[in-house]
């Protein structure tokens, strides 16, 4: 495909973004479409089609970043953003600077069908197929909904550094959302497909295992009792636990967090922050995964970065501006929501390595406790460490069994002390797809875990 | 008539045959300065300009409609939307309640959201009130070791929404905000406060303020620890009573009653909440930030009372949830920019103030547990079957006055059982950017998790 401005364009405009003197520019140039379907009760409401094309511009001036964006792609438009970015240098310089990109890394999607070469009725047809499943699964099914969105993200990112890469991320996502009415009131289920993928995903049998999935887990918690509260021992189930390792240490390994001594794991490279039993991976290129990314949006490919070895600290997540003041590389966590951002440090796919533990040997090992089958995300503070992550389907443990279902609640604790907790860590890994937020900007990233046990943890209900 | 209105009714007349179109347009200007170590971390400024189209057919058997939108006002982008939304129209299944907005007579109320100041206000005054927030916050106390962000934000922003059923609507709005995060130490363990004050130009703005705000919060909450579990009466402070209201307000909404995803289906009438809690909509009052003489399909915003005395009075219904539910629109479409459709939504939602101002509710309640900040609100709460249960920090509230700070911890309950469970009403409102203004907020019966 034609590039989305031409390189010649490109490097005229990096160097009048540093006209007045900047240490660094950056064009990044985004074309992306997307699509989404939406069935309720049965009736498809709404299809939906967006494009959004653009440029963001940045200059680096010492500690001080300019930006600036416009959706006018012309070389009159890209100049005049690179002169509003460059408006932070303030000391004149040397005017319009000579720039010469090195030749273009093109990065191919992994989509083996295009959102494009889909048929909007077949999308429809499995939008119908969900709502079949969900409601052959009980009565009690009472509200029904089933989406399907995709996006084709096609950038180009050059800087002043003669970095000039081109990507085109193809990502794919279905969720079913299930509510059952009982005699008690409403409980909801929800099941997520996703991946940085093509339709090829949403076969009719993953969809009906959405579907089945959602629904069940609504069934389920009409039954469901208030969660206990106060300290118990927690399992997690593979996949869904992710997310604590994303609350409890992720964000305070983000090296932003780190430079402005804004983490509680400040200064701890080589210590020990956690069990032995934790090896911490955040993974740009876990092939397919809701997170991966060819080449991050500073044009810096995406890599496998071990964070906790063994319960050791080993490493922060870096992007270009936090790698370039101490002197190191970017360890491609680079991400904005759009060419509207700033790039700043995110995570991609961060999981823990597998243990050797058996999962139902460690049900059966837990006397008392919380079995959680499914998390709905959570929230940390990275300054104090405290975090907490919502469960969205569990059940009590007792005598090593699973039994009652328990209503929604969160569990909360303190990072470096929850990760010391981990006393047990199974081989059934899976991932689970999310989206992090993080100061206003959205980005897709996947979370994964074996069945694991935390010895304690607070857990947010009201049963005493 | 502004431009974009003009622009609106321009692309009306590519309608073709008996199809009906709404056009949504949409620009805005913003500014960003966040600043570090007294100089500017980050400066951005952006323009940026879209477009949202919705076509629809009636047919026997009901309406279709398709949607489209494109992040640019250029001929070819327009074009591109138009042509997508018809296409996917035709696949959308006919549905008698599907229809756009119909002028229905009710006049906008006069309000003056912008404030030009906002446009002329030169650059390096509000880089210089960033940095100069940052440096109160510093030097506001020994003990606050960093500032993690400093921030100076404004926009303005205008829209257009015009239809081939007669709908003629333009607003505009601005706002600007300062906003911190403090970071104390006191030589054991960090803690953190956030400072706001927002307004519609810079000249509203009280840096001190935010910055004493970001200090005391950070401050105080030195030495917290976690408590013992307990069952005992909440004080939320005006930010998270407004982050309640929120929440009630999306099960307000006629569109999540309409769908079977609302508790509060079926209960007008009842008394679903404490005599204290009168809760109106009111986007028609401009103290609030978010006030708009016009909903999201075009027609004229309105004030809206929800519950009344403890009384469930109304639901906020757009036009196509109220055709479902057989009633007509209450002014209350809401829509997430040029991406999104309208849906039914409270927009400027706050609570009749009390008598009591925040002393008097601590003296009254004597024990129990004041709520400075909540986290997990997004994971932990369930508009749905109402269960709650959010990670909290605040202070301890003794013989009716603050003691010491808490936290990780939970409080929780269930929505149905807070609303019943109010026991206080603050006189305090304080107005703030969202959905909702917040006042002081006693609420008996709330387990508290801990260790």
């Amino acid at each position: 495909m034609s590039p989305l401005v031409e390189q010649d364009v490109l490097q005229r405009v990096l160097g009048t973004a540093l006209e007045r003197g900047g240490e660094f520019a950056e064009v990044f140039v985004e074309d992306r479409t997307t699509s989404s379907a939406m069935l309720d009760q049965r009736r498809v409401e709404e299809l939906s089609s967006g494009r959004d094309r653009g440029a963001g511009i940045r200059v680096v001036v010492g500690e001080t970043t300019g930006f600036a964006h416009t959706a006018d792609l012309s070389e009159r438009g890209l100049l005049a953003a690179a002169q509003a970015a460059a408006a932070v240098a303030r000391e004149g310089g040397g005017g319009v600077r000579e720039i010469k990109l090195s030749d273009l890394i093109d990065y191919p999607s992994l989509a083996e069908t295009a959102p494009g070469d889909v048929a909007k009725a077949k999308k429809i047809e499995l939008l119908l197929h969900a709502d079949d499943v969900a409601r052959s699964e009980g009565n009690s099914i009472s509200q029904v909904q089933v989406a399907l969105g995709d996006s084709t993200r096609n950038f180009v990112v050059a800087n002043s550094d003669g970095v000039f890469a081109a990507d085109h991320q193809v990502r794919t996502r279905f969720n079913v959302s299930c509510v059952a009415t009982g005699d008690g009131g409403m409980q909801t289920g929800y099941r997520p497909i996703a991946g940085t993928r093509g339709f090829e995903i949403l076969t009719a049998d993953a969809v009906a295992e959405a579907a089945r999935g959602a629904a069940r887990q609504a069934i389920t918690k009409l039954d469901a009792r208030p969660a206990p509260s106060g300290d118990l021992p927690v399992v997690l189930a593979g996949g869904t636990g992710g997310i604590l390792f994303h609350e409890a240490c992720g964000h305070g390994l983000e090296a932003d967090a780190i430079l402005k001594q804004a983490s509680v794991y400040t200064g701890r490279v080589g210590q020990l922050v956690a069990s032995p039993l934790v090896t911490l991976v955040d993974d740009g290129t876990a092939t397919g995964e809701w997170g991966y990314l060819a080449v991050d949006d500073e044009g810096r490919p995406g890599s496998r970065n071990v964070l906790i070895e063994n319960g050791a600290l080993t490493d922060y997540m870096w992007d270009y501006l936090r790698a370039r003041k101490e002197g190191r590389a970017s360890s491609g966590n680079g991400r904005r929501q759009s060419y509207q951002h700033l790039p700043m440090v995110r995570m991609t796919n961060t999981y823990l390595l597998e243990g050797d533990s058996d999962a139902d040997e460690i049900v059966a090992q837990t006397p008392l406790g919380v079995y959680v089958a499914q998390l709905g995300g959570g929230q940390v503070n990275t300054a104090t460490g405290d975090f907490v992550f919502g469960m969205t389907a569990a059940f009590l443990i007792e005598n090593g069994q699973i039994t009652a279902p328990l209503r929604d609640c969160n569990l909360i604790g303190n990072g470096p002390d929850v990760l010391q907790r981990v006393d047990a860590v199974a081989s059934d890994f899976s991932m689970m797809p999310g989206t992090c937020g993080k100061d206003g900007q959205s980005v897709p990233v996947g979370c994964g875990q074996a069945t694991m046990r935390l010895s304690g943890m607070t857990i947010g209900g009201t049963a005493s | 008539m502004s431009d974009l209105l003009a622009e609106a009714e321009r692309i009306l007349e590519s309608a073709r045959g008996s199809e009906e179109i709404e056009i949504y347009l949409s620009r805005g200007v913003d500014t960003e300065v966040r600043a570090f170590q007294g100089e500017i971390e980050q400066l951005s400024t952006a323009s940026s300009a879209g477009i949202g189209v919705r076509v629809l057919h009636d047919n026997e058997g009901g309406a279709q409609v398709g949607t489209a939108w494109a992040g640019s006002l250029d001929a070819e982008a327009i074009d591109d939307a138009l042509r997508e939304a018809r296409d996917n129209m035709r696949f959308a299944t006919e549905d008698e309640f599907v229809a756009f907005a119909r002028p229905d007579g009710v006049a906008p109320a006069r309000l003056q959201l912008t404030d030009p100041s906002v446009s002329t206000t030169p650059l390096d005054e509000k880089i210089a009130m960033a940095v100069e927030l940052e440096r109160l916050v510093r030097d506001g106390d020994s003990r606050i070791r960093q500032v993690e962000s400093a921030d100076y934000s404004d926009y303005v922003a205008e829209a257009a929404i015009a239809s081939t059923l007669g709908v003629r609507a333009t607003y505009e709005r601005s706002g600007a905000y300062v906003s911190v995060e403090a970071i104390a130490n006191d030589g054991k363990d960090d803690q953190t406060g956030w400072g706001l004050s927002a307004g519609r130009a810079p000249r509203e703005l009280d840096v001190q303020k935010a910055a004493n705000d970001a200090v005391s919060r950070a401050t105080r909450m030195l030495g917290a620890v976690k408590p013992a579990s307990m069952k005992c009466t909440a004080v939320f402070d005006p930010r998270t009573a407004a982050t309640l209201l929120a929440i009630i307000g999306g099960s307000l909404s006629g569109e999540a009653v309409v769908r079977g995803r609302s508790f509060f289906a079926n209960r007008i009438g009842e008394e679903v909440a404490s005599p204290l809690f009168t809760l109106l909509d009111d986007p028609t009052d401009p103290r609030h930030f978010s006030a708009s003489t016009f909903d999201g399909e075009g027609l004229a915003c309105r004030r809206n009372v929800m519950i009344e005395d403890g009384q469930l009075k109304a639901f906020v219904y757009d036009t196509v949830s109220a055709r479902r539910a057989g009633t007509s629109s209450t002014g209350s479409a809401v829509r997430g920019g040029i991406a999104g459709s309208p849906s039914a939504g409270c927009r400027a939602l706050a609570l009749l103030p009390g008598e009591l101002d925040q002393a008097e509710i601590f003296a009254r309640v004597g024990n129990g547990i004041y709520v400075e900040s909540l986290t997990g609100v997004h994971s932990g709460v369930n508009p749905i079957s109402g269960d709650f249960s959010v990670g909290i920090t605040g202070l301890m509230i003794r013989d009716g006055q603050l003691c010491e700070p808490v936290r990780e911890i939970t409080v929780a309950s269930t929505l149905q059982r807070m609303l019943l469970d109010v026991m206080y009403v603050g006189n305090d409102v304080e107005w703030l950017p969202g959905s909702a203004a917040g006042q002081s907020l006693a609420i008996s019966g709330i387990a508290v998790s801990g260790s």
